[in-house]
């Protein structure tokens, strides 16, 4: 272990400050990178699990605040990461532990948010802010630690762009192809809107090939390699917002090759199909949603980390069938397609963090691309070569 | 699927009378089952021999056997009642045990039942070691390597095995791990061996790999007939390995697990519960993980709501015995709403936004002699829960609750000495986070605090920041301390107490209170919502903080509040929590808001649809203090939650709150032996003489004048804590010595002793005019046994009818003259047809539930009403006060002898049972009155 002797947050504070786009200012202590930050302002309520939430990058444009007060307890791991650094804009925490306890950690959650120069507040009334948010709608807001002058930082919130209309995913999507791994298993190619290590790792238990594509990349170049599957992955961002994604997607849809789209992936697909997506008033992030499959009746706790989600009323039968709904809210969770081999979900069957109840969704993909072209997974995946990450 | 439509009629088994290791939380989850069938249009008959539940009244259930729980009884109630199925998950390992016996003997197929619940073929496999070994390796979960043996030449063959002592031995078959523990040497090893052997009713034990120094988790789920599977809560043990969970200091949710390791103990969880049926209903699973490596071990599963599942309950909001018995008729999860918020589904998983903290409480100066180490064997005779924003908080405000004259985590007097530090924490005790304290206070590191007592350093790091700011405290003057400062400290859980004890200058606790008032330090009340403020929440559970925004709104109403009796303890236990939540329903009859304030989680009082509002707070001055301020109520009711809420009224007395019912200084006069001798001495009603005593000289003096034997006492407490009878002037100085070194300050009462007297417990109500006598009840055992280990009747056996109308005519006197408004309990003793009056309590006291179950009168109802101005003659009139009692009611008491093998079996004037059961005769061949009769002198010792 490598804490110090003295917590440093109790003893010798530094003051931060955030701002709401609606004039609300909280003033808290500075954890994490010095410095200044912005985005929209929405909660998790995960208990567990914040280092893959910050390394998620659905994430990207928004500031994270955490609804279990206790964040940072055992530390970090740099094999939980979902993606190479965090994705988060900004980090907001009840009582941000300095100190951690994991035998098994590599670092700090203080650590490692200086490291990759994360900005964080913590101290403040959290609870009072999920409220606010939760009667007044997402909104962006500022945290800083350099500029504590209330009205500037109000300006600064107001004037940050919005998230709605807003594409994210060319900044976090890679620039080369390259290949994840390779197995006897079909060829699933996936397009990287911001996919999570998790996902790449469900297909790779399952001894998939499988090679992920920048977001720009030409269908027929995808082709080019012969895929048995094709995978639009989740992402950041307003999916609306991205035209040439869709009408890539659209083409994709002619091919007959199966597809599996999950979160933003699921929202490229319906509107590629002709459905309508809205961004949701505050939006489902935790890890304890419940989700019925309609065809079996069961009922899954899943991960969920959306801000737009796919309209119920756009549903036609001769587009698609609804498959899975929020037990909560009654929003559409997932869809069937009627004209292709295509489903999506708009929750997280990969999990990391979450429930692993949903794992299945991987495995009818399989089944999708076995009764398209024959080719079959090798393995039948083992927790542990799914959930790879630290213990 | 919908509920079941060809079950009409269920019969419901309770857990019996209160013993350690199955206490209260079964009155809470079977009058939680009870009321939900009832709603869903069923009809329920239960059975229970403990009549101090409210399972057992008649708001509960459509028809109430107070019956024992024996196969005998169930049959008889069965081929009375006709039932269509059983539900025998909800009265814990007892009713779990009937049901599978019967089951064993073909009963309940021969006679049409359905067992609902539970998988009844899997409950063996669940208490039998080595086949729940089987299943588990079969499953792929790890284990604990272990193996059963028949006898010590196998027991120690096994060990040899297993590398070695220690090891784990743990009997199989019995309650609360009853005879189990870890063994060091082969001494000890021998004698627990043999010890578990003839305790296991299979005569097995098991010999297991010692998991000291790992962490322990338990996980609560829920399932349905669909299969589908939700985790309530994670509890997540403070303390190691090696003590059994009811003793262990818990949180919720787990804070040290990552995700992986979560989810991974979830996957198991599931797959476990899974294997052991496919029954609907709730479940329990524990967990150990070593943390350098992160190996994961399934310790057991429970199939049934469990002490945990109310835990649970309390600390989510979810509740789980209200679910799982609508899951056992055939519901699913997904028909189910959250009732909490009203909107949302109730199979998802609760998400909390607070740190929930149990500590148990233990009664170990009750018992002379007694191994105070914490072992897996169950000790505990109660716990409280505390609610916090974050772990320190809820740790201080766990210590609050207790009631053991703690005002937080320490800070509130001088400090222990060094040396005692590091025994204490080399072995777990259950001060631990206290000790822990004051190592750090003497600077130790926390890597040396967790080497020597295996907790994990995050909760070693939360305990020494309290410190260090306790450290910041001390180096102010209270006039020193600004706004954001004061917040901070309050926002880590310190009292006002603590404050003031800390800072450099003299100050009381009130100038705190007032200094942090004036810098607008105020706590804020968040509510309890399952979902971290996610969905708006119906329910009217709160918890305080010190946030910035209080979610409970004040309402019109005119308001009442009602003090609950804290933590269970030997003398004050579920008897009380019984008259408290009739309090509460008697308030709401009278068209009141009534208001709960409560911190123990077993209980019904603390389910939050019982009370308008629940304050899920310590039964502590300040926390009380800040409800009242916040809610501003007509008055508090303090006469129904035994010696807890009356500590409190003394308080209110000075500070101007109103208490409803009996007044403060009636109260006063009742317990100030010297102001109670002189009325009666003024209403010519006779005493044993007394004396009373401040130092030990004038204790010996007061003796010397009475003469012996005399029973040595301290006032103001219950269930004749620290009581003694004394036979000469050296047990006087000796007994004398034993209380102030507890109770430095108090005042001694000795009363010459009555020898073989016969002992009378009297219960009334008064309304200021007129006094109705609720029983009278004429004890077995004589004079000397605690009234509370006594076996009662109602009505006496063999008073003449003139002493009983002396009887009535002495409690009339004592509480006219006294004022009381409410309830009133005397103790007499007769001897030579001369009746002599004790002690008088102005309140609610543990025989109420006993006589109103006897009688058939509500009379904590009755008394709530009258306290809140009703007069008795309206219930006269409507023939409410008409006993419906035929024969005789014998209440006979229940101990947990076998949780402390190396006490002596004896009883004196201090309580020791645990609980009670009772019995309805209508002669006295009766084996009921027969047995403590013949015995009854039996066990008197002092």
């Amino acid at each position: 272990m490598i804490n110090p002797q003295n917590n440093e947050l109790l003893l010798h504070p530094e003051i931060c400050k955030m701002a709401l786009a609606d004039g609300t200012v909280v003033t808290g202590k500075a954890v994490g990178y010095r410095g200044e930050t912005g985005g929209e302002l929405c909660f998790n309520t995960s208990m567990t699990g914040y280092q893959e939430i910050f390394t998620d990058p659905s994430y990207v444009g928004q500031i994270m605040m955490m609804t279990y007060p206790h964040i940072g307890n055992y530390g970090t791991m740099d094999i939980d990461n979902e993606a190479h650094s965090p994705m988060v804009s900004g980090v907001v925490v009840r009582s941000f532990s300095p100190r951690y306890s994991n035998p098994m950690a590599d670092d700090s959650l203080d650590a490692f948010m200086k490291k990759h120069q994360l900005v964080g507040i913590t101290e403040i009334d959290t609870r009072a802010l999920v409220l606010h948010i939760r009667s007044k709608g997402v909104m962006n807001a500022v945290i800083s630690s350099v500029d504590l002058d209330n009205d500037s930082l109000i300006e600064k919130a107001r004037n940050w762009p919005s998230m709605e209309g807003l594409e994210l995913a060319s900044r976090v999507t890679i620039s080369e192809p390259f290949d994840f791994c390779e197995g006897d298993g079909p060829n699933v190619a996936v397009f990287d809107f911001g996919v999570k290590q998790n996902i790449l790792r469900s297909f790779k238990a399952r001894g998939c090939s499988v090679r992920v594509f920048p977001a720009a990349t030409a269908l027929k170049d995808v082709l080019a390699w012969e895929p048995d599957g094709i995978f639009f992955s989740n992402g950041p961002g307003d999916p609306r917002a991205m035209p040439d994604a869709i009408a890539m997607t659209k083409e994709a849809m002619q091919t007959g090759i199966p597809l599996f789209g999950i979160c933003l992936g699921h929202q490229l697909l319906s509107l590629a199909a002709g459905l309508d997506v809205y961004k949701m008033y505050v939006g489902h992030r935790g890890a304890n949603h419940p989700v019925q499959n309609l065809n079996t009746g069961h009922v899954e706790v899943s991960t969920q980390n959306h801000g737009f989600a796919v309209d119920r009323e756009s549903i036609k039968d001769d587009i698609a069938s609804i498959t899975h709904v929020n037990l909560n809210d009654n929003t559409v969770e997932g869809v069937r397609f009627a004209k292709c081999t295509a489903f999506s979900v708009q929750y997280h069957p990969e999990a990391s963090p979450g429930p692993h109840d949903s794992q299945y969704l991987f495995d009818e993909f399989m089944a999708d691309i076995e009764k398209h072209s024959g080719v079959k997974p090798t393995h039948e995946p083992t927790p542990e070569m799914v959930y790879a990450g630290g213990r | 699927m919908p509920k079941r439509t060809d079950i009409k009629k269920i019969l419901l088994i309770g857990s019996g009378p209160i013993i350690i290791g199955q206490a209260c939380e079964f009155d809470y989850s079977g009058s939680q089952a009870s009321r939900s069938l009832r709603a869903e249009g069923y009809e329920i008959v239960l059975v229970n021999s403990n009549p101090a539940t409210i399972m057992t009244d008649p708001v509960t259930a459509d028809k109430i056997y107070l019956r024992p729980l024996t196969p005998d009884s169930i049959k008889q109630i069965v081929e009375d009642e006709k039932p269509d199925a059983v539900l025998p998950t909800m009265g814990g390992q007892t009713a779990l045990n009937l049901a599978n016996k019967l089951h064993q003997q073909g009963y309940w197929e021969k006679m049409g039942v359905d067992v609902i619940g539970v998988d009844i073929d899997a409950i063996n496999i669940t208490e039998d070691r080595q086949q729940f070994r089987d299943l588990m390796e079969k499953i792929g979960i790890d284990q604990a390597r272990s193996r059963v043996a028949k006898s010590l030449l196998e027991a120690k063959e096994i060990t040899q095995e297993l590398g070695g002592l220690p090891v784990v031995i743990r009997p199989s078959f019995t309650l609360g791990g009853s005879g189990g523990g870890i063994v060091w040497s082969p001494d000890e090893f021998d004698k627990k061996v043999m010890r578990g052997l003839e305790l296991s009713p299979v005569h097995e034990v098991l010999i297991e790999e010692c998991l000291f120094g790992w962490k322990e988790f338990e996980l609560e789920l829920l399932r349905d007939a669909n299969d589908n599977v939700i985790i309530i809560c994670t509890i997540e043990n403070v303390d190691p390995m090696g003590v059994h969970t009811g003793d262990s200091l818990t949180v919720a949710p787990s804070q040290t697990l990552t995700d992986k390791q979560f989810q991974r103990m979830r996957d198991a969880a599931i797959r476990m519960m899974r294997s052991i049926g496919t029954f609907a209903g709730g479940c329990n699973v524990q967990f150990a993980l070593e943390p350098k490596t992160g190996r994961m071990i399934a310790i057991e599963i429970n199939p049934r709501v469990s002490r945990s599942s109310a835990l649970a309950s309390k600390a989510t909001g979810y509740p789980i015995a209200k679910v799982a018995s609508k899951l056992a008729v055939g519901y699913t999860l997904d028909e189910l709403k959250n009732d909490v918020t009203g909107t949302t589904s109730a199979c998802f998983e609760p998400s909390i936004d607070y740190v929930v903290t149990k500590i148990p409480r233990f009664n170990f100066e009750k018992f002379e002699g007694v191994d105070e180490e914490l072992t897996t064997q169950m000790k505990a005779v109660g716990e409280v829960m505390a609610i916090g924003r974050t772990f320190a908080e809820s740790l201080q405000k766990a210590w609050q609750s207790l009631e053991n004259g703690y005002h937080g985590l320490g800070a509130d007097r001088d400090e222990t000495a060094r040396f005692e530090i590091r025994d204490r924490l080399k072995k777990s005790y259950w001060d631990r986070t206290l000790q822990i304290r004051n190592a750090f206070k003497l600077g130790a590191s926390v890597e040396e605090v967790a080497d020597i007592s295996k907790v994990d350093p995050w909760f070693l790091y939360q305990i020494q920041d309290i410190v260090t700011l306790e450290g910041e405290i001390r180096k102010k003057a209270l006039s020193q301390i600004d706004e954001p400062f004061m917040r901070e400290v309050k926002r880590y859980g310190f009292s006002d107490y603590q404050i003031a004890y800390l800072v450099q200058d003299d100050v009381s606790e009130n100038e705190v209170r007032a200094f942090r008032q004036s810098l607008g330090v105020k706590p804020s009340y968040q509510v309890v919502d399952t979902c971290a403020g996610e969905f708006p929440a119906q329910t009217p559970y709160f918890y305080s903080s010190y946030e910035s925004n209080t979610e409970s709104e004040v309402s019109e109403k005119e308001k009442i509040i009602i003090l609950g009796s804290g933590p269970n303890r030997i003398g004050q236990g579920i008897e009380f929590d019984y008259s408290c939540v009739h309090g509460v329903l008697a308030s709401k009859e009278m068209g009141y808001e009534a208001i709960m304030i409560n911190c123990n989680p077993e209980t019904v009082s603390t389910d939050f649809d019982v009370a308008d509002k629940l304050y899920f707070e310590p039964v502590f001055l300040e926390r009380v203090r800040d409800v009242i301020e916040h809610e501003n109520p007509k008055g508090v009711i303090v006469q129904l939650g035994g010696q807890t809420a009356l500590k409190l009224s003394r308080d209110f007395d000075k500070l101007g709150i109103p208490i409803i019912g009996t007044s403060f200084d009636s109260m006063d006069l009742a317990e100030d032996r010297g102001r109670f001798s002189d009325i009666l001495k003024e209403l010519e009603i006779p005493f044993p003489p007394y004396g009373a005593a401040r130092t030990e000289r004038e204790a010996v003096e007061r003796a010397e004048e009475i003469g012996y034997p005399l029973l040595v006492r301290p006032s103001y407490v219950l269930g004749g804590q620290g009581m003694r009878i004394a036979i000469n002037k050296d047990e006087v100085e000796e007994y004398t010595q034993r209380i102030w070194k507890l109770m430095p300050d108090n005042v001694i009462l000795l009363d010459l002793f009555l020898e073989n007297g016969i002992e009378l417990d009297v219960d009334a109500i008064c309304d200021g005019e007129e006094v109705w006598v609720c029983g009278i009840m004429q004890h077995i055992e004589p004079a000397g046994v605690h009234s509370g280990d006594s076996t009662a009747v109602l009505p006496p056996y063999s008073m003449s009818d003139d002493v009983q109308q002396t009887v009535r005519q002495y409690i009339r006197d004592i509480a006219l003259r006294l004022g009381v408004i409410g309830l009133i309990n005397v103790q007499m003793v007769v001897k030579n047809d001369h009746v002599y009056v004790i002690e008088a309590n102005p309140r609610a006291s543990r025989t109420v539930p006993f006589v109103a179950k006897a009688t058939g009168i509500p009379i904590s109802n009755i008394a709530t009403k009258v306290m809140l101005g009703e007069k008795l003659k309206t219930f006269r009139e409507n023939g409410d006060l008409v006993s419906k009692l035929e024969g005789f009611a014998v209440k006979e008491p229940v101990f947990s002898w076998d949780k402390f093998p190396e006490v002596p079996k004896e009883l004196g004037p201090e309580m020791k049972s645990t609980g009670e059961a009772i019995a309805f005769i209508q002669d006295f061949d009766d084996e009921a009155f027969r047995k403590p009769f013949e015995m009854r002198n039996l066990y008197l010792s002092r």
